[in-house]
């Protein structure tokens, strides 16, 4: 990146969304998303029970609140935030059956603790606790409420909102950037909410404008989506206080990446290792501003997401607002079941979600599309050729990173070259492993890398602690080893000194005895 | 509830196969050779399937002899495409042994001793062209005169004769001297030998309006083909705009101050494998560069090299030398030509 002066980056990320720029480059994929765009967003019926993780977030997992048999609330706090986690609250009101762990809906598969609720029926509320006047509240107030909600980055990283809202880098925040694209196929979540709800996403990007400090909004979306730009540039002119923006972005994947968003608005890169606030931008996605104005205005948490339950492997696409902890195969149900040629169930969209290994698995806060795919849809099984260095990988890479490069260092696990490579620079986008006419499973090999060089640089690191505790132990043991002769060899000196004193004592004796005799002889 | 086999993202087919880079590689390449056979006969077609039948002969054997599966790799059209831009650049009736022993160097030493698809360090369908052009100078200059000024061409059943027999039998009337003749290259390079003018030397026949007679208008349907790959995405644009550029760059200089003494830029690009080099041979992937300025300096210096092979090497095109030395650099340019990454 060339370098900017502040003043120059202050311009930039003030002005964000005024020209737009091109991030490098990415894929134009088929959209299919109006199979699921027919029909408004619906409530499925009630399952019998949910199943509430405790980690749904970013940061730690949260703490059980309740125990079993114990009667609870709809919102009720039902899991205490840890450190940088987030709240868990209780989806409907009902009877906690259990606090187990089970099998979450997580790319790692992992089990974690969830709690249990066996509904009872009658969704009955626990008193909501909004905040009047959120403008006269100081922004660390109106975080601290957003935290109570237990709201985290519903795009994906589910990251909790409060500290991203409250993150600070070099640079004061100048731009809250909405993002409200969408950038995989077949996910329509967003775009239906922005759509049925464009003035709680306008009057919670004003909220998070006031939490972040930011001056102005600029709402992100796909150029393909026609009717939302309107809907949202007319809540905006009614409630936004002439402060926010509605760009449209060119529709390719993946512009919804935070990084590549950033980069198409402002033509800046977010630095390695870094966030968007270390150039004075806070990234948040249209759901979470909708989010936000629910639990400042409603005083509701957050107890349920849109999903997009799409894909050739289920009868009816569809959007659905689900709460929490319902199992996916319900929501399948609820979108006319599995047809027949159902091949794989897909958390997310087709380049970068994770298939489910059953369908028991609870929605989370992070769950924005269940895709049904049918056997038409894959690809078919073929063989894996030798990398023809076509390079077609590096032309599509969004990180700008060398994926052929990449594939032949991990092949031959030299760690160091892989990781100079940019190997975690990688945001597992999948564009490489798309067009590679090979069909080598790159993005599978770079996410095994990372874990490897990390283990490598963890190894690393706890081998030179070890060596910098031989050595200082070394040391220490040779500074004592000198200490000890220093003393030794002044001992000795101190002695031979004596000695000599005496020897010249002794000869100045003899010498004056031999006076005396010699005087004593002359006398 | 139901079970799902366990799989990875992405799940989406992918809309490529080597099989179809290849697939239109050979289809950019086939008005190049229609317009090849109309200027010099069915000579060229034998060749390609000679070449081709060997590459795959090879090919077989040495999948068989690594215990690598036959059919995935066979089918990838790589060998092919070695064989077919090999036979591109002999002369049409070349004795049948030429290609033999071309796709034998070319499959077995440059692409499978280094390990096979996609782990050749060399062109393979160059270092096959090198292999016989030294080793066989004789038989690699024999070269035919255009339909324009052959006073006969030879047809399918005399070249299969010529290329199986090693003698062409011409019709009584016909003189061996109308049938054959130097490359324009050829021609210019003795011609300034010794000492002639440029433009006294285009005056014979066998030059047409930028380079050679016959040769421009095959250069220009391979021009063509490369457009038709540029567009498919197939190639990288790097490589042939540099290569060209570099020629152009470079000649256009020598030739503004002394048109006497050195050709003209676009003499220079349609003639001889310029431009098939340019869009085929140069912009071979495996062989190549892989970053993106790796590549535009990859293709300078195909330019440059083939240029001051023209012109003071022993040899009257340098093509297949500039790309084999390049092959050589590649490494170590992709080594300091790596992009920026991201936020780096
Ligand atoms: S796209 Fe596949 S074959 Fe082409 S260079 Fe990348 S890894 Fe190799
Ligand atoms: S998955 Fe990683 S390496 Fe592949 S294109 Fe995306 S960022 Fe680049």
């Amino acid at each position: 990146m060339s370098e900017l002066t502040a003043a120059e980056l202050e311009q930039r990320t003030a002005t964000a969304g005024d020209r737009l720029h091109r991030f490098h480059g990415g894929l134009r994929l088929r959209h299919n998303k109006k199979i699921s765009c027919q029909d408004p967003v619906r409530h499925p019926v009630l399952p019998r029970e949910l199943v509430v993780p405790l980690l749904q977030h970013g940061g730690p997992p949260a703490t059980p609140r309740v125990r079993p048999g114990e009667q609870v609330l709809k919102g009720q706090l039902i899991g205490e935030a840890q450190g940088r986690g987030a709240h868990v609250h209780a989806p409907t009101s009902g009877v906690v059956r259990d606090v187990e762990r089970r099998p979450m809906a997580h790319a790692t598969g992992q089990a974690g603790d969830c709690v249990v609720i066996r509904c009872d029926g009658e969704d009955r509320w626990c008193d909501p606790a909004a905040l009047d006047h959120w403008r006269d509240a100081s922004p660390a107030a109106l975080r601290a409420h957003i935290r109570q909600a237990g709201i985290v980055g519903l795009g994906g990283a589910v990251f909790p909102t409060d500290i991203k809202a409250g993150a600070r880098g070099a640079v004061p925040i100048q731009t809250l950037v909405l993002n409200g694209a969408e950038c995989e196929p077949y996910i329509s979540c967003d775009e239906m909410l922005m759509r049925e709800h464009p003035r709680r996403i306008i009057s919670g990007a004003l909220m998070l404008r006031h939490a972040t400090g930011a001056g102005r909004v600029v709402i992100g979306i796909e150029d393909q989506m026609g009717a939302v730009k309107k809907s949202l540039d007319r809540a905006a002119r009614e409630g936004g206080d002439g402060t926010v923006t509605v760009v449209r972005i060119p529709t390719i994947y993946p512009e919804g990446g935070e990084r590549q968003l950033v980069q198409t608005l402002t033509g800046l890169e977010v630095p390695d290792g870094g966030y968007p606030h270390d150039l004075g931008l806070v990234v948040q996605n249209v759901a979470t501003a909708a989010a936000v104005h629910q639990a400042v205005v409603d005083g509701r948490p957050m107890i349920e997401r849109i999903v997009t339950v799409t894909g050739n492997g289920v009868g009816h696409p569809c959007n659905l607002l689900a709460l929490l902890g319902t199992p996916v195969g319900h929501l399948v149900e609820a979108a006319g079941g599995y047809t027949d040629d159902v091949a794989r169930l897909v958390v997310g969209g087709p380049m970068m979600g994770y298939p489910l290994r059953n369908d028991g698995e609870p929605v989370v806060k992070a769950t924005n599309c269940l895709l049904a795919l049918s056997h038409d849809d894959l690809r078919p099984a073929q063989a894996e050729m030798p990398c023809i260095r076509c390079g077609d990988c590096a032309r599509v890479c969004p990180a700008q990173l060398m994926p052929q490069e990449l594939n032949f260092q991990i092949r031959a696990r030299q760690w160091d070259e892989v990781d100079s490579l940019g190997v975690d620079a990688c945001i597992e986008c999948g564009c490489c492993d798309f067009v590679c006419p090979s069909h080598i499973p790159l993005v599978s090999w770079f996410r095994y890398a990372k874990g490897e060089v990390r283990s490598q640089l963890r190894e690393r690191a706890a081998a030179e602690r070890a060596r910098q505790r031989f050595e200082a132990r070394e040391a220490r043991l040779e500074r004592a080893r000198q200490e000890k002769a220093e003393r030794l060899a002044r001992r000795k000196k101190k002695l031979q000194d004596q000695a000599g004193r005496k020897k010249q004592i002794e000869a100045a004796l003899q010498r004056a005895a031999a006076k005396d005799d010699t005087d004593g002889g002359s006398g | 509830m139901r079970e799902f086999e366990p799989a990875q993202a992405p799940h989406m087919p992918s809309p490529r196969t080597v099989q179809g880079v290849m697939g239109q590689v050979l289809l950019a390449l086939l008005p190049g050779i229609v317009a090849h056979a109309w200027y010099f006969g069915p000579g060229i077609l034998l060749q390609i399937l000679l070449a081709s039948a060997f590459a795959l002969a090879f090919e077989a054997a040495m999948l068989r002899l690594r215990s690598k599966p036959l059919a995935p790799f066979l089918l990838d059209g790589s060998a092919v495409v070695t064989a077919v831009l090999f036979a591109l650049c002999i002369p049409p009736l070349a004795p049948w042994w030429i290609a033999a022993v071309a796709m034998g160097f070319a499959i077995i030493v440059a692409k499978h001793l280094f390990g096979g698809l996609g782990h050749n360090v060399f062109n393979p369908a160059m270092v096959g062209y090198v292999v016989v052009l030294i080793s066989f100078p004789q038989a690699m200059t024999q070269w035919l005169a255009p339909r324009e000024l052959a006073e006969w061409t030879p047809g399918l059943v005399a070249s299969i004769q010529a290329i199986f027999s090693g003698s062409l039998s011409l019709p009584a009337t016909v003189g061996i001297d109308a049938v054959t003749g130097a490359t324009p290259l050829d021609a210019l390079k003795t011609g300034i030998e010794q000492g002639r003018f440029v433009e006294e030397i285009r005056q014979a026949p066998i030059f047409g309006d930028f380079g050679g007679l016959g040769w421009e208008w095959i250069a220009n349907w391979y021009l063509l083909g490369g457009l038709f790959l540029l567009w498919r995405r197939v190639i990288a644009w790097q490589v042939p705009v540099a290569t060209l550029f570099s020629v152009l760059a470079l000649t256009l200089p020598a030739w503004l101050l002394d048109p006497g003494a050195n050709p003209q830029p676009l003499q220079h690009v349609f003639s001889g494998g310029l431009v098939l080099a340019a869009f085929f041979i140069a912009t071979d992937p495996v062989s190549g560069c892989a970053s993106p300025r790796g590549r535009l300096l990859f293709g300078l210096g195909v330019g440059l090299i083939t240029l001051v092979i023209r012109r003071w090497g022993g040899y009257p095109d340098g093509i297949a030398f500039a790309v084999l030395l390049m092959n050589m650099a590649a490494p170590l340019i992709d080594r300091y030509t790596r992009p920026r990454i991201y936020g780096r």
